[in-house]
Parts: C-alpha cells; structure tokens; sequence
C-alpha cells in the first residue's frame, strides 16, 4: 500500500483511501513527515496534534475494512488556524495571554463537520496576534513563512494556512477572513482561498475578532478540494448566531457546468488604484481568459474600506478592553497601540459608518442586476519581505501593512463570497478575487474552476523549500 | 490649545475615563493610529447619508 502522498489533492487522498489503495494512517503519516521535514523553514503550526491524529485515522481504517461509509474526505489530513478551538487545547489565538485560558472543552463546529466527513486533524496553525494583521507575522511565535521564498510574508492573518497549503504540508487548511484574512494569504502563497457569504459557515467556537465581519473558510490547492471541504462544512448551527438557516447548497458536482452566460467584469476605479504591475497582470490574464472586458465601479469603495478600518477598529478595542487594562504589556506593542487608539473613536462616527455599510450594501446588491461576477485584485503586490514596513509605489513611500488589504476590505465590509485564486507569476503568485452575489459561492467556484481547467490559474509548487 | 494639543489631551481624557493604560512610550503610536482612524471616519461622516438611513445591523426582536 502506497504512502507516498506528496502533491496528491485531497480527493486524490480520499479516493484512494477509500478505495482501499492507501490507509488513512498512512496518508496521516505522510503529512507530520512533511510537517516534521518541512515546518522548521516554514513555522505555520503552532501544535501538531500527532495522537489524536493517529487515533483518527486509525478509526477511518477499521471503518472502512467493516465496511462502514467513511465520507467524501477520508483520510484527509487538514489543519486550522489557532483561534479554532481545538479540544484539549488552548485556544491562543496567535496571542500570549490566551495561552493562560484552560483547555478548549470540545472542537470548533467546522472541525467537527470536517472530521464527520473523515478528514483527519493533524494540528493548529500560526496567525498574526488575535487576526488583527495582514502580515502573518507573530512576536510571540515569529512569522510564518513563505514557502515560494521563506524571506517573504505569507499573508495574514491567516499566515499559517496559507504557508501550510502553498508549502504541501496539508492538502486543506482553514483559517478566518475578517477584513481579507484568507484572500490575502492565500494571495502571497499562492493557493485558493474561500471566504464565503458572510453567515454561511458556522464560526461557533472560534475566537472572535469584529463580530460582523468574521468569516470562517477553507484554503486548498485546487478547486475541487476547495468544493469539498467547503460542502462539508456548510449546515446551520443555532450556537452561532449570524449562521443561516438556509439548506446545505453543495457545489461540488456544479463545478464543471462552466461558465456560459455569466456576465463577467472588471472592478475598476479604487481597484485600479495603488497596484503594483503584478497585480494588474494577474487581473489582465484572469480577465483575458474569461474574455471580461467590461469595467464596473463598485460605488465608494474607498469609503467602504475607511468604514471598515473604523468598525474594526472599534469592535476591536471593545473586544479587548480587559485584556488592554489588565495584560497590556502582553500584547504584540503593534496590536495593544492599534487597539487602544480604537477604543478612542467616537461612538456617532462608528454609528455612521453602519449607517453608511447599508447605504453601499444596497447599491453593490443594485450593480448584481447588471453583472454575476466582479474581478479584482486580491493584494495590490507580491508578498513583501519580512519586516518590510514601506513599498514605493509611483515615486510614493507607503506603509505596507496598512494598504495590503486595500481591494480585499470593500468586498468582506458586506459578506459577498469570493474565490481569491492564484495566478502564478514567477517568482512569486499573487491572487485575484473572483467576486459575485450573497449566497452564490456556486458562481465564484465554477468560474475559479473554469479558470483552472484553461491552466490561468494554479498552486504552484513550492518554490522555497 | 493647539489642533495637535488638542488631541493629545482627548487621549489622556478618554484613556482615564476607560480606565486604560497609557505609558509616554506608546503615546505616538497610539496617537499615529487615532489620527488614520479619524482620518478614515472622516472620510465617512462627510458622505451625505438621509437621516432614515438603518445602521447594518437591525434588530429582531
């Protein structure tokens, strides 16, 4: 029975698992070797849950030899960013004071439904502290790294499952998208990245950050494995309460009905604005491909983004107020100054900006009658050095950390599902959004799929290892 | 009082009333930060909005 598993995607694993060509325990194996020779370069986990992950496989395997059905994702190892909880451990939350909180008593609703489906945890995973970052790095457990090229930034804050998935570790990591927290690395390591509608995927038994805006999703190598997992994990759950009631709409057997009718376009405008070249070629090709060649202005967006920089600002610093008061030289100094400064905005600008996230709400809703998807940027660049703070752009100096998440904010500020998806340029990829309609994650993954299929879009090896 | 006077006394004022820490060190950062968020708030509280406008959130009972 084979165990070598490298560069096999997770339905590959599942097939082959269930078919009866591969053990689960093997295929578990196989992934904490990759972690054990692989994430001293990498840092993406933060705890490897080695035993538990044995125990698990080693239950699919007797299911299978009884003959049981083991579900679509059979021995799939998988890991999660470290502010799901985790049974047994502490959920950090890339932070040094929830370190002190006891052992998570039972696992995060989307683990459940990942592991109901056979999928096998192998550990958590390294983010920016408490997911207010779009770097990926971490004072309290350095940076994840880029697995294209370990100098450079994954992305955050979901910074470990961005590198885990770019680096081949786990076919499937999940990780949480607030303000462009999965788009982004996804983007700088070059992978798929799901933020789907927001509501449509329980967040229960994850560490909040912006109530609201909170999003959970998967990241994977193809879009298939991105369906999959996404299918899996879709449900209402009345333990948590912006969760949908809708029924379970699965899209994995809709991928291959192409794209035929969609009317496709361009964001243009802010869009448009504060891009490297990279990020104008990869929206180029994307749209080439597609043969979009109308643009569409997403009205104020940048107003959009300011008004999301103050509601999670503010939502933060509400969030924290105790841990501000009592730990304040605990946190990363970066986050503690940001988060005091929120707690600082006066309460009728904070009121305004929700007054003003209906307004726009209601005229993107207007600009779906017109268009299905919408095409943007995921990163205005690359993935930056580590540490960098500046980038030039057109002879101006700008801070990096602030205007990473420029083109994902405008889309998470009102939940619409996007695909971020790699284009892979060389030497680094970089992502575009692939945006439509609430509740139509149909739409963005059969286009990212139609995408991969024509070779535009792909993870591309790891580059850095 | 200076705009710049102003604003650092509104941090001393709100940090007292939240009881929230604040050392000198961290004074600039944390008043670089207020200054891009009330920048950003600006930027919305001018945008005209009608006076029935909902806020995103709207309560069930």
């Amino acid at each position: 029975m084979s165990t070598n598993t490298d560069g096999l995607t997770a339905q590959q694993i599942a097939q082959a698992v269930a078919g009866g060509n591969l053990s689960a325990l093997g295929a578990t194996e196989a992934a904490l070797g990759r972690i054990a020779k692989r994430d001293s370069v990498l840092n993406a986990f933060t705890d490897i849950t080695a035993d538990r992950a044995r125990a698990s496989a080693r239950a699919i395997d007797a299911a299978i030899a009884a003959g049981r059905n083991v579900g679509p994702l059979a021995g799939v190892p998988f890991a999660v960013k470290n502010l799901f909880d985790v049974k047994g451990l502490a959920t950090r939350a890339g932070s040094k004071i929830n370190r002190d909180l006891a052992p998570s008593p039972r696992d995060a609703t989307l683990i459940e439904r990942m592991e109901a489906a056979g999928a096998i945890l192998v550990g958590a995973l390294n983010m920016g502290e408490y997911a207010y970052d779009f770097t990926g790095e971490n004072v309290h457990d350095g940076p994840s790294r880029n697995p294209h090229d370990p100098t450079r930034m994954t992305g955050g804050s979901s910074g470990g499952s961005g590198s885990a998935v770019g680096g081949g570790l786990v076919p499937i990591a999940l990780g949480s998208d607030t303000n462009g927290s999965i788009r982004v690395p996804a983007s700088f390591c070059g992978v798929f990245g799901l933020k789907p509608t927001y509501g449509r995927l329980s967040r229960a038994r994850s560490f909040p950050f912006v109530a609201s805006f909170d999003h959970l999703g998967p990241f994977a190598r193809s879009t298939g494995d991105l369906a999959l997992a996404y299918d899996a994990m879709q449900g209402p759950d009345a333990d948590d309460a912006a969760c949908t009631t809708r029924p379970v709409e699965p899209v994995t057997a809709l991928l291959a009905q192409g794209i035929s009718g969609l009317r496709i376009a361009i964001a243009g405008g802010h869009f448009q604005n504060n891009v490297f070249p990279e990020a104008v070629e990869a929206v180029a090709r994307v749209a080439r491909a597609l043969e979009a060649t109308q643009t569409v202005e997403i009205p104020e967006a940048a107003r959009a983004r300011a008004a999301a920089y103050v509601i999670t600002t503010t939502e933060g610093a509400s969030l924290h107020l105790d841990r501000l008061r009592q730990r304040p030289n605990d946190f990363d100094p970066a986050v503690r100054d940001r988060l005091i400064a929120g707690a600082m905005i006066p309460a009728p600008l904070v009121d305004r900006a929700q007054k003003f996230r209906r307004w726009y709400r209601a005229r993107v809703l207007e600009l779906f009658g017109t268009v299905d998807v919408i095409l943007a940027p995921a990163t205005p660049c690359i993935a930056p050095k580590l540490g960098q703070a500046t980038f030039m752009l057109d002879g101006v100096e700008l801070p990096v950390r602030a205007n990473i998440g420029i083109h994902t904010q405008p889309i998470s500020f009102i939940g619409l599902p996007v695909v971020a998806v790699p284009v892979p340029l060389v030497p680094m990829p970089i992502g575009v959004q692939i945006i439509a309609a609430p509740w139509r994650e149909d739409i963005v993954l059969r286009v990212a799929h139609a995408l991969e299929r024509m070779g535009v879009v792909a993870a591309p090896a790891p580059r850095g290892l | 009082m200076t705009v710049e006077n102003a604003l650092d006394s509104y941090i001393d004022a709100v940090a007292k009333a939240l009881a929230l820490p604040l050392e000198e060190a961290w004074r600039p950062a944390v008043r670089a930060n207020l200054e891009v968020s009330l920048r950003l708030a600006r930027l919305v509280d001018e945008f005209p909005l009608p006076d029935e406008t909902e806020p995103a959130s709207v309560f069930a009972a």
